[in-house]
Order: structure tokens, then sequence, then C-alpha cells
């Protein structure tokens, strides 16, 4: 047995120790909304929050997560209440199948919080961490996350956007 | 996947007697290992987890280096601060690899002891000596446009894929280990990785159940220090070709000069006769050229990566040429 916290809700469970926590989250828990690309890293559909770093949730064992916090893309919002960055990916066309985007939407969350802590990235000019979060960073920050519908232009203009709207609410040093 | 036993060791010497008895293979971030699995490349009976050892730590040595520890993540050893200031090629080289979400799991260690990324490698139908030693290579005669241009074997051309570890040898880094007696040693990452030679199998100088348990790195070198990557997309793909340089001019003269390469050969590459060539004489596209002819003397194609060999040269020659641009001005 092991104990799997996901979206602050503890679950007890008989896993195979081939289980990823991709699959776990899937096929144990319904929580299908996390999606399986290549499950291979390559792809990002995958991606979760695991004590608020992204993660591919493919190339990890669920058995070795015990006691960690995962957040999917159910632990963000809900169709009545949609979290600020799947509201964003609404109004701007961030999508067209879909197939990606709880990934994008999670990875561009932790990707926030990387930015906001200062990391720097291989587009970054110097390594001191005062870049701006312009386009082109956006998109080295997000290149784990592929869309096969090519759908990169609004994705950046959704992520662009949600950040932009929580710098004007004064949330920027905020957990989100 | 086949299945293994799987322990997670709450010590160091709780990992050294798992791996022994069960004969058992370390897994860190898992993104090289699960990859493998998923595909029975890689059939351990039996796996160690390692993750939660306290090797976590970053920490400044006696001597003015850094000891990191092996389960220091890419991504929080890319954003430390004594690394982005003092040892920025590091930095560059580790932001360069992978994507967000990968660095964020894969290890220090992980990354020293990932495997190669050659198609026949992963394809358990095709003959390959490095998965089924004796099988034969593929990859000879095969697609090989990924694969090494040095150093290479009648065995094996497949290359090292690590970025990390590139600038770590451009660094003069040292490896250290616990052995499964408990006993410790320190291995220069120079001596670390093997070439392919009639054991492509081996690919570093651990032992059964060896641990690498940190990476030290010298007090920083003076220079300029530089990571360029040649590959195929911008982003969230592996070096067809990278260099980094640790190049220091002064009073107009190159004084010193660390060179290593990464996507040539089965480990990252360095080539004193390269760096002796510079040092100590004037900057100038002569030089440079020189300097590539040394480093491909013995370079040589095999059909598809042919274009290994123009690149390499042009991507040292840039590489100098930037390291060394403000000097010649
Ligand atoms: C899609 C994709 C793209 C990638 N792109 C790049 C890239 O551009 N550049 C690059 O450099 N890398 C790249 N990588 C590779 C990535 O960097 C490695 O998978 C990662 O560094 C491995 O670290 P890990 O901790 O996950 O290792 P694991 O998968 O846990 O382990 C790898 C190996 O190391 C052994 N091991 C782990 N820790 C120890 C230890 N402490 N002591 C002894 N043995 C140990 C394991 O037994 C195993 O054999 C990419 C990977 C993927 C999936
Ligand atoms: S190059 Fe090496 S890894 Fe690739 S098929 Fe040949 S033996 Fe196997
Ligand atoms: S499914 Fe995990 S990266 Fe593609
Ligand atoms: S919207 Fe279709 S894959 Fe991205």
């Amino acid at each position: 047995m092991i104990t799997l916290t996901v979206n602050d809700t503890v679950h007890e469970l008989d896993l195979d120790p081939r289980t990823s926590l991709l699959d776990a989250l899937r096929d144990h828990l319904a929580l299908t909304g996390t999606k399986k690309g290549c499950d291979h890293g390559q792809c990002g559909a995958c991606t979760v929050l695991v004590n608020g770093r992204r993660i591919n949730s493919c190339l990890t064992l669920a058995i070795m997560h015990e006691g960690d916090a995962v957040t999917t893309i159910e632990g963000l919002g809900t169709p009545e209440a949609l979290h600020p960055m799947q509201a964003s990916f609404l109004d701007h066309d961030g999508f067209q199948c879909g197939y990606c985007t709880p990934g994008q939407i999670v990875s561009a969350l932790g990707m926030l919080d990387e930015f906001r802590a200062g990391w720097p990235s291989h587009v970054s000019e110097s390594l001191d961490g005062g870049t701006e979060l312009s386009d082109e960073e956006i998109s080295e920050r997000m290149s784990g996350n592929i869309c096969r519908c090519s759908a990169y232009p609004n994705i950046v203009h959704a992520i662009r956007a949600a950040r932009d709207e929580r710098a004007d609410k004064g949330e920027s040093e905020e957990r989100t | 996947m086949r299945e293994f036993a799987y322990s997670r060791a709450g010590d160091l010497e709780e990992a050294g007697r798992l791996a022994e008895e069960q004969a058992g293979r370390f897994i860190a971030g898992g993104t090289n290992l699960l990859d493998l699995m998923k595909l029975e490349v890689e059939t351990p009976k039996a796996l160690v987890d390692v993750s939660r050892l306290p090797l976590g730590e970053i920490s400044p040595t006696e001597d003015g280096g850094l000891r990191i520890g092996a389960m220091v993540t890419n991504a929080d050893l890319a954003a430390d601060q004594t690394v982005r200031r003092d040892y920025p090629v590091l930095s560059r080289a580790l932001l360069a690899g992978a994507s967000g979400q990968l660095r964020n799991k894969a290890t220090t260690g992980g990354n020293l002891l990932q495997r190669t990324r050659c198609y026949y490698f992963y394809e358990t139908s095709a003959p390959c000596n490095k998965r089924n030693p004796g099988s034969g290579c593929a990859a000879l005669d095969g697609f090989n446009r990924i694969h090494a241009i040095l150093g290479t074997s009648d065995q094996c051309i497949a290359t090292h894929p690590s970025d990390m570890a590139v600038a770590m040898l451009a660094l003069d880094a040292s490896v250290e280990t616990r052995l499964p007696d408990g006993g410790s040693r320190t291995i220069a990452l120079k001596n670390f990785h093997r070439l392919p030679g009639q054991t492509p199998e081996v690919e570093s100088n651990l032992q059964p159940g060896e641990l690498i348990t940190s990476v030290v790195l010298p007090p920083p070198p003076k220079g300029r220090h530089i990571y360029r990557k040649v590959r195929d997309r911008a982003s969230y793909a592996f070096a067809l070709v990278s260099v980094a340089a640790i190049v220091a001019v002064e009073n107009g003269k190159i004084a010193s000069a660390r060179l290593a390469f990464g996507g040539l050969a089965h480990k990252p590459w360095r080539d004193r006769a390269v760096e002796e060539a510079l040092i100590g004489q004037e900057p100038s596209e002569a030089l440079f050229e020189e300097a590539a002819d040394l480093l491909l003397k013995e370079a040589a194609g095999h059909g598809h990566n042919d274009f290994k060999i123009p690149l390499g040269r042009r991507t040292l020659i840039a590489v100098l040429s930037e390291a060394t641009k403000e000097a010649a001005q």
C-alpha cells in the first residue's frame, strides 16, 4: 500500500511498483485531465506539480512519491471557478484540439514560479536573473511542452496575459 | 516493463547494502532509467531508490571550490547563485539541456550516467553491442547522423549525450563515490567515462554498487566562460556538437584555455594538445584553424555524420573568436 497526496486529498493505493505517477493518476484515481502523449519525457502532456515543481509524471514511479504533494489540472480550478491561467487559455484561444492543454497550463504555473524565483533560461542574456519575461523567454521556458496543433503563438499570449493580470493585481509574490 | 523489486534507501550504508544484496540499480530522478526500462532496454531485477538520500546540498570546499551533492537537480544547480557567478559555463550547459520539467527531476549523478541516444540502442530488435554484447552494431552501416567522429571503435560509434558533463570536464571536476564495502574514492571526471573499445557496454569506471555521492569543482578558473550547443531545433534537443570553453587572455595573448566537447565521442571529449597549441599565442583566425585541425586530426565520419567534422571545426572557431573578442579589439 502506498500513500499519495493528490490535490490535497490523501489516497491509499495498492500499486504494482512499475506504475508511473501518470498511470496512477489516470488509471487508479480517475484523474484523466493529465494526458499521456509520448510516455517518454518528450512532449510534456503529462506535466504535474510535485511539491510545487513541474515534472513529467510519465518518467517517475508513483511509489517514489509517497508523502509528496501532487497537483494536477483538476486541482487548479473547476469549470465554474476557473484558475486564472485556465481562463486565460480560453480567452486567448491557447489551444486547438486541447490535448496538450492541461500540461501547458500546469507547466506554465511551474514556469512562472521559476521565473519569479529569478531562474535564468537558455535565452537569457545574463545569468543574474534580472530578465524580462519576453515572448522569447516564455517560448524557451515552455519548450518542454509540445503542441501538435502548433497553437504556440496563442499559448504564449495566454501565459503572458495571465501573468500580466496577476502582476496588475499585485499578486506577483503570491504562490499560484 | 519487466518486474523488479523496489526499495528505498534511508542512508548511504543501506543504499550500498541493498544494491549489493539484490544486485540492484540505483534510481535517482528516473528520467533516463525508466525511459529505458519501459522499452526493456534496461531490465534491472531490483531498484534502489536513492532520491531521498541526504545528498542534495551545494557547499563550498576548503580550497575555494564547490561540492555538488549527487541528488542536486539540474534545475537547482543551474540556478545556484555561486554556480551562476563563478562557474557560468556550467549553468549555461545545464540550461541548454532537456526541458524545464526534466531539469527539475534529473540529478547530478544520474546526468553523468545517462546512456546514449543511439536509435539502435533503443530499438531492441536491432543488433547493438552496447545493449547486447557481441550482437553487432547497426549504426555502423545504418543511420548514424548523431554518432561519434572521435574515439570510436569497430564495436560502437555512439556518443555520450550529456551537456552538464561537458562543462564539468572543462572545469576539471572530480567525482566522489561510496563503495559497497563502505570505502570511498575520488575519480577525476576525465577518467570517469570510457571509450567504447571492445566493451561498449561498460561506460564508466564505477564498480557495481558504487554510488556517486558528489561532484567536486576546483576553485573557479579565470576567463570567459562559454557553452555553445548546436542542435536540430532551438530547444529541447540533444547536441550534435557542443563546446564548453573557459579562455583567459592577458596582454593580448591566450593565458589559459580549457575546452571540452559534446556530441563528438563516447565520452565528453578533451584534448590537451589543442589547449597547449593556443596558450601563449595571440588570438587569430589562423591560430583557431590550427586548433581545429589538431582537434579533428583523427576524426572519421560514418556517412550521415560526416557533417560533424566541418561543424565541429566551425563551432570551435566561432567559440574561440567569441572568447577572445574583446582582447583582440
Ligand atoms: C526528452 C529528453 C530530452 C533530454 N535532453 C537532454 C539534453 O539536451 N541534454 C542532456 O544533457 N540531457 C538530456 N536529457 C537527459 C537527462 O539529462 C537525463 O535523463 C538525466 O540527467 C538523468 O538523471 P536522473 O537523475 O533522472 O537519472 P536516472 O534515470 O535516475 O539514472 C540514470 C543512471 O544513473 C544511475 N545513477 C543515478 N544516480 C546515481 C548515483 N548517485 N550513483 C550511481 N549511479 C547513479 C542509475 O542507476 C542509472 O543507470 C534528456 C532526457 C529526455 C527524456
Ligand atoms: S553505435 Fe553503439 S549503441 Fe549504437 S548500435 Fe552501435 S553498438 Fe549499439
Ligand atoms: S507523456 Fe510524459 S512527456 Fe509525453
Ligand atoms: S492544442 Fe492540440 S496538441 Fe496542443
